[in-house]
């Protein structure tokens, strides 16, 4: 007890009650707050399982690979077209926007002087912000007659790719197509994905920039050298985040992607279908067993979503040991 | 190899405030100049000035001249970049490129420079990692990351990667304040060797650090809180730590402030 430190008597060293209280509550709390989401994400899963159970023990050997949506008349039904339209969709929207969101990343953490950089950090944000409804109703009364002369180029100039040519030869007419859908998808994702990445490429250490300075690099060499390749793993991880959010999309797609069941790549052509909007347009409607079916797509994208996931996860992951094992 | 270097009347700022006032400094080839005085008094803003390192802050601007051989780096038609790639630059903390082998961080200047062929790019790391005196410490693991080394381990490679493109002039700003004493002397010591092919300016905090290494000391320190640095006086190291001209310098040298 002699070597207790001066101004710590002996007794204040066994109370330690009250202090103890307050920190068995409050990792109490944390202890339920994180068995909250697990048991939330447990609960929607054995949901989805359970619902789906009844239309996908009814057709066993097709789900997958059907390509019509008609449970309740004729009791067939699948989510080959649905899956498809889906991923489709997705990859054409992160195509589009990808670059665009990491053109405004470098350029509002590069190029754009501090004022200015951080007014579109503020207005990209707000991107995000906008209801995917008003997303969805701005595509169909706006974006969808505006974006014929786009198809009608596209079809012309590069036609000749399987993307854009039309389903029967050329492509008279334009409507809601899975094209239509990707652009709303783009426009929604592009936030997302340029704010992580702006962050990302804005934590980079200023040491690394100047040591590429130092050895000659103009800008974009710099940004090559010394930014991107530290940025990547939260790069990829931003996009995949997009590309969750483009799957699961429902309200703006459903309103502006052509609701048919074929397998098609030509993205031009009217038609086009994904599991969400899919659900949305269909729901109010179905009987017990088209509910069941929905809810057995509405599993699928619920896979899926969880796969990309994952897939994010570990792509960060493994950069992570990369530069653990480095520090060793 | 070595280019002489002078400025002329050179001021540094950022933006309004005036950093470093009216510098005139010639610094002779195949030598080493060291830059000491109190923190703050623009030494290293100075140094950043003589390869243009000074202008990536933004707001950060000078006035007067820099000449390397009698050509001014500050030119207009002069590129930052090509004057960065003939006058190497050495930090105070080691930076190598953190996702990049040991290999990769001495040749990413020479792929800057355009060198592609593999057979050329293995002569020229193994050549600046050996006068860099690392070589026989990472030969075996050339393309493990360049962050799994030592601190001054680190520092050589940054060294050995400043030098693989073959620059006129090595700036090193503080590059051993970061380090332990045995790679400190590690450092000393190469900067010994390199001093035959490169003119080298150091900044050091460590006045010991000068006296060891350099042939030029320049004092730089302030007139007051507030006030830009200034250069008091340049001369032969062995004069300034025994007979300076100035009171300032005598006082900063045997400790009476600073």
């Amino acid at each position: 007890m002699t070597a207790v430190s001066p101004g710590v008597d002996a007794a204040s060293l066994r109370d330690v009650r009250s202090s103890r209280r307050g920190d068995r509550v409050f990792s109490g709390v944390t202890v339920v707050a994180g068995a909250l989401v697990f048991a939330l994400l447990g609960a929607i899963a054995v949901f989805l399982v359970v619902k789906a159970m009844p239309a996908l023990q009814h057709d066993k050997s097709s789900f997958w690979t059907t390509k019509i949506w008609d449970p309740d008349a004729t009791g067939r039904y699948g989510v080959a077209a649905l899956v498809f339209g889906t991923v489709l969709s997705s990859v054409l929207a992160l195509a589009m926007a990808v670059p665009v969101a990491l053109g405004v990343a470098v350029y509002t953490v590069e190029y754009a002087p501090r004022r200015v950089g951080r007014f579109l950090g503020y207005l990209t944000d707000m991107l995000a912000a906008v209801p995917s409804v008003v997303y969805g109703l701005w595509g169909l009364f706006f974006l969808l007659p505006h974006l014929v002369g786009t198809q009608t180029f596209l079809n012309r100039w590069l036609g000749w790719i399987p993307l854009f040519s039309g389903a029967h030869g050329d492509v008279n007419t334009f409507s809601k197509s899975v094209f239509a859908a990707s652009v709303i998808l783009a426009i929604m994702v592009l936030p997302i994905v340029a704010a992580i990445s702006r962050e990302v490429i804005g934590q980079v250490d200023p040491a690394q920039k100047e040591a590429a300075l130092a050895l000659g690099a103009t800008r974009w060499e710099m940004l090559r050298t010394a930014v991107f390749p530290p940025s990547r793993p939260g790069i990829v991880s931003a996009v995949m985040l997009g590309l969750g959010r483009a799957l699961g999309e429902t309200i703006a797609v459903a309103l502006v992607i052509g609701n048919t069941f074929d397998i098609s790549a030509h993205v031009l052509t009217p038609g086009g279908n994904t599991i969400a909007a899919n659900i949305a347009n269909r729901f109010g409607e179905a009987g017990a067993l088209g509910r069941s079916a929905l809810i057995a797509s509405g599993l699928v994208l619920f896979v899926i979503t969880l796969l990309v996931n994952l897939i994010a996860r570990y792509v960060i992951y493994r950069s992570g040991v990369e530069e653990r094992s480095a520090a060793v | 190899m070595a280019k002489r270097i002078e400025t002329v009347e050179l001021s540094c700022f950022y933006g309004k405030t005036k950093a470093v006032d009216d510098v005139s400094i010639a610094i002779e080839p195949k030598s080493v100049t060291a830059f000491i005085g109190p923190s703050g008094c623009g030494k290293s803003t100075f140094l950043r000035a003589l390869n243009r390192m000074h202008e990536v802050v933004p707001g950060a601007r000078i006035e007067g001249q820099v000449l390397l051989d009698d050509e001014d780096i500050y030119a207009p038609e002069i590129d930052a970049a090509a004057v960065r790639r003939t006058i190497g630059m050495v930090f105070q903390r080691p930076n190598p490129f953190p996702t990049m082998s040991i290999y990769d961080n001495v040749a990413a200047g020479l792929r800057l420079n355009g060198l592609r062929r593999k057979s050329e790019l293995d002569s020229a790391v193994e050549r600046s990692l050996r006068s860099a005196n690392l070589w026989d410490e990472v030969r075996s693991r050339l393309n493990k990351p360049g962050a799994g080394l030592s601190g001054g381990q680190q520092q050589r490679l940054c060294i050995a990667r400043a030098i693989a493109v073959e620059p006129q002039v090595l700036l090193m700003d503080e590059p051993c304040s970061a380090l332990d004493p045995i790679s400190t002397l590690a450092i000393e010591d190469l900067i010994f060797e390199l001093k035959d092919r490169y003119t080298i300016v150091i900044v050091t905090h460590n006045m010991q650090q000068a006296a060891r290494v350099s042939d030029v000391t320049a004092f730089f320190t302030l007139r007051g809180p507030g006030e830009p640095g200034y250069l008091v006086e340049a001369d032969t190291t062995q004069k300034i730590f025994t007979n300076p001209s100035e009171k300032r310098t005598e006082d900063y040298i045997t400790g009476r402030f600073g």
